[in-house]
């Protein structure tokens, strides 16, 4: 699914003394079946963003168009559905666990969808799977006695079991250790690769999104910043000091090396990358 | 939706409403709260009338903001008036199949109509133009002077202050919760009252859990910086009167006095003494 936002503003508490333009303006493009990372300061406006391409907000003035058709033209049960194919997964969405059980917890989505008890039974097993968690292990326990970081994954497996087209998650990793945090994204990257559903993931860590995602939207007070590929995102030092941004760590060091070789590439923002690049140039 | 609730709400513009005692708004909230139940013909409400918009325009807030803390009453209010309307005994001026309209209940019905939308607005405007933390501390220091209550008006007022500073957090909480359950595919829309009831469970359960979690946290917060009630407690911002809460009480006492005194008018205003 292909998701285009057009001219999109956001304005809460129009009209009374609170009111905060929290979008303005915005255009892009999202392809089918490609990685985004959406970064930004808090408050630049990311989540209000997200909140539009189901429809959960409506926008001020503009429009979202999935796979070519306008989302707010649609009725309401048509908004239902396509809620099913385009998933959020929320900030900290362990908050809206409710089941008495794992296994029934998961499957809200599914059956909100209508589905038959074998296919709900069967997506969420895999869904459970499919987040690092033990099926057998994990399906009759309340949600509530679970970690921290057990609870996160139950609450992003209920997302996954929809099955959705587009998966957007808002800062899935925020909280968690970093042992946690790196398996989550790995989660995330091989289920991108294995289903080729378009994935959507706010963050505002560099770090994490860098080596992962396509194309990096940078967002600022509300406004895009860049839209661009990772390699001339991170070119952009100074714009996203100025923003309240950093660039991977690697990326400093690969500025500082510049200095003393100048033939060294300053586009690289995983170890692993900076490893083959310093071993090239100092081999010569 | 949820954001049409306007009780409770405060509205900063930096008014000398907003600017008078907390303790001065109090008072006179609670006089003319007591008074409008003493008025007895239309010159007293149009009298109060008067005074609430002098007060709205004093105080800068819009007068849409006003009107929509009465739309949340609409039903009580009509509830109200076609009860008296069709119930009072008396001279009958109308009468609608079994129904019969009398001139009592006609004007039992507006007045109770009246009374109803200045109390109302009369109170809105306090809390609208009063912090919460002022109204509180204002509150605990009335309470002080109310016999058995004088007791408890500390732990009271706390309690008060943050039932206050909860209402806009957990009305954000619900709003939260409620978008990630859509987004799982949750109708909240249509259906109907049992489904629609049903439905709010996966609502109220993680409402709950975040209220108790939240009360557990702040409590443990507070005492860890030593919080331990009222006693010996001293305040960082001392309430004071200043000239203008003299001022405006003496305004205020000759206003009761006036509205007291319409109630001798013998003139009749659209309804007979
Ligand atoms: N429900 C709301 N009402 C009013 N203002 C809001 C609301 N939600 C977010 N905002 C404001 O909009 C801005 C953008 O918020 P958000 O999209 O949550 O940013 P981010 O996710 O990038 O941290 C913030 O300044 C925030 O205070
Ligand atoms: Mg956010």
């Amino acid at each position: 699914m292909s998701v285009e936002i057009k001219n999109l503003s956001h304005t809460y508490s129009e009209g009374s003394p609170f009111e905060f333009k929290a979008l303005k303006d915005i255009n892009l493009t999202i392809e089918d079946g490609s990685f985004i990372g959406i970064i930004g300061h808090t408050g630049s406006g990311k989540s209000t963003l997200i909140q539009h391409l189901n429809g959960l907000l409506t926008p001020t003035s503009g429009t979202v168009l999935v796979d070519g058709k306008d989302i707010f033209e649609t009725k309401k049960t048509e908004l239902i559905q396509l809620r099913h194919q385009i998933g959020l997964v929320f900030q900290y969405p362990e908050h809206q666990l409710f089941e008495e059980t794992v296994q029934k917890d998961v499957a809200f989505g599914p059956r909100n969808q209508g589905l038959t008890e074998d296919e709900i039974d069967q997506r969420v097993r895999q869904s459970i799977k499919m987040v690092g968690l033990d099926f057998d292990a994990i399906k009759d326990k309340s949600p509530f006695e679970l970690s921290g970081g057990q609870m996160r994954r139950v609450a992003i497996a209920g997302v996954l079991a929809m099955e959705p087209a587009v998966l957007i998650l808002d800062e899935p990793t925020a909280g968690l250790d970093p042992r946690g945090r790196e398996e989550i994204l790995a989660q995330i990257k091989s289920l991108h690769r294995q289903k080729q559903i378009t994935v959507i993931l706010v963050s505002h860590s560099m770090e994490d999104i860098g080596k992962m995602v396509d194309k990096i939207l940078v967002m600022n007070e509300g406004e895009v910043v860049f839209y661009d590929t990772p390699n001339r995102v991170f070119t952009e030092i100074s714009t996203l000091e100025r923003i309240g941004l950093a660039v991977p760590e690697v990326t400093y060091l690969m500025r500082r090396l510049k200095d003393k070789y100048p033939e060294i590439r300053e586009d690289i923002f995983t170890v692993e990358a900076a490893k083959k690049e310093i071993l090239k140039v100092i081999r010569g | 939706m949820l954001k049409d609730v306007t009780i409770g709400q405060y509205y900063p513009t930096g008014s000398v409403i907003h600017k008078l005692d907390p303790r001065t708004k109090i008072l006179f909230t609670t006089a003319f709260v007591v008074m409008l139940f003493f008025l007895n013909n239309l010159w007293g409400y149009l009298a109060t009338f008067l005074i609430l918009a002098t007060i709205t325009l004093l105080s800068k807030i819009p007068m849409g903001y006003i009107i929509r803390g009465i739309k949340g009453l609409v039903l009580i209010i009509m509830l109200t008036v076609v009860l008296n309307l069709f119930m009072t005994p008396g001279t009958v001026v109308a009468t609608l199949g079994p129904l019969t309209v009398t001139l009592e209940g006609l004007k039992v019905a507006t007045y109770m109509a009246l009374r109803l939308i200045f109390l109302v607005v009369g109170t809105s405007i306090m809390t609208l133009t009063t912090s919460p933390i002022d109204l509180t501390d204002g509150m605990e220091w009335c309470m002080r002077y109310i016999p058995f209550v004088r007791r408890y008006a500390h732990e009271l007022a706390m309690m008060m202050s943050i039932a206050l500073r909860f209402i806009p957090t957990l009305m954000e909480e619900t709003e939260r919760i409620m978008k990630a359950q859509k987004a799982r595919g949750a109708n909240f829309e249509t259906g109907n009252i049992i489904s629609r009831a049903k439905n709010l469970i996966p609502i109220l359960i993680p409402l709950f859990i975040s209220a108790f979690r939240r009360a557990d946290e702040l409590a443990t917060a507070m005492e860890a910086r030593c919080y331990r009630g009222g006693e010996n407690r001293t305040r960082m911002k001392q309430l004071a009167f200043e000239f203008r809460d003299g001022a405006s009480l003496v305004l205020m006492f000759l206003m009761i006095v006036g509205l007291y005194l319409t109630t001798w008018i013998q003139i009749p205003l659209l309804f007979p003494v």
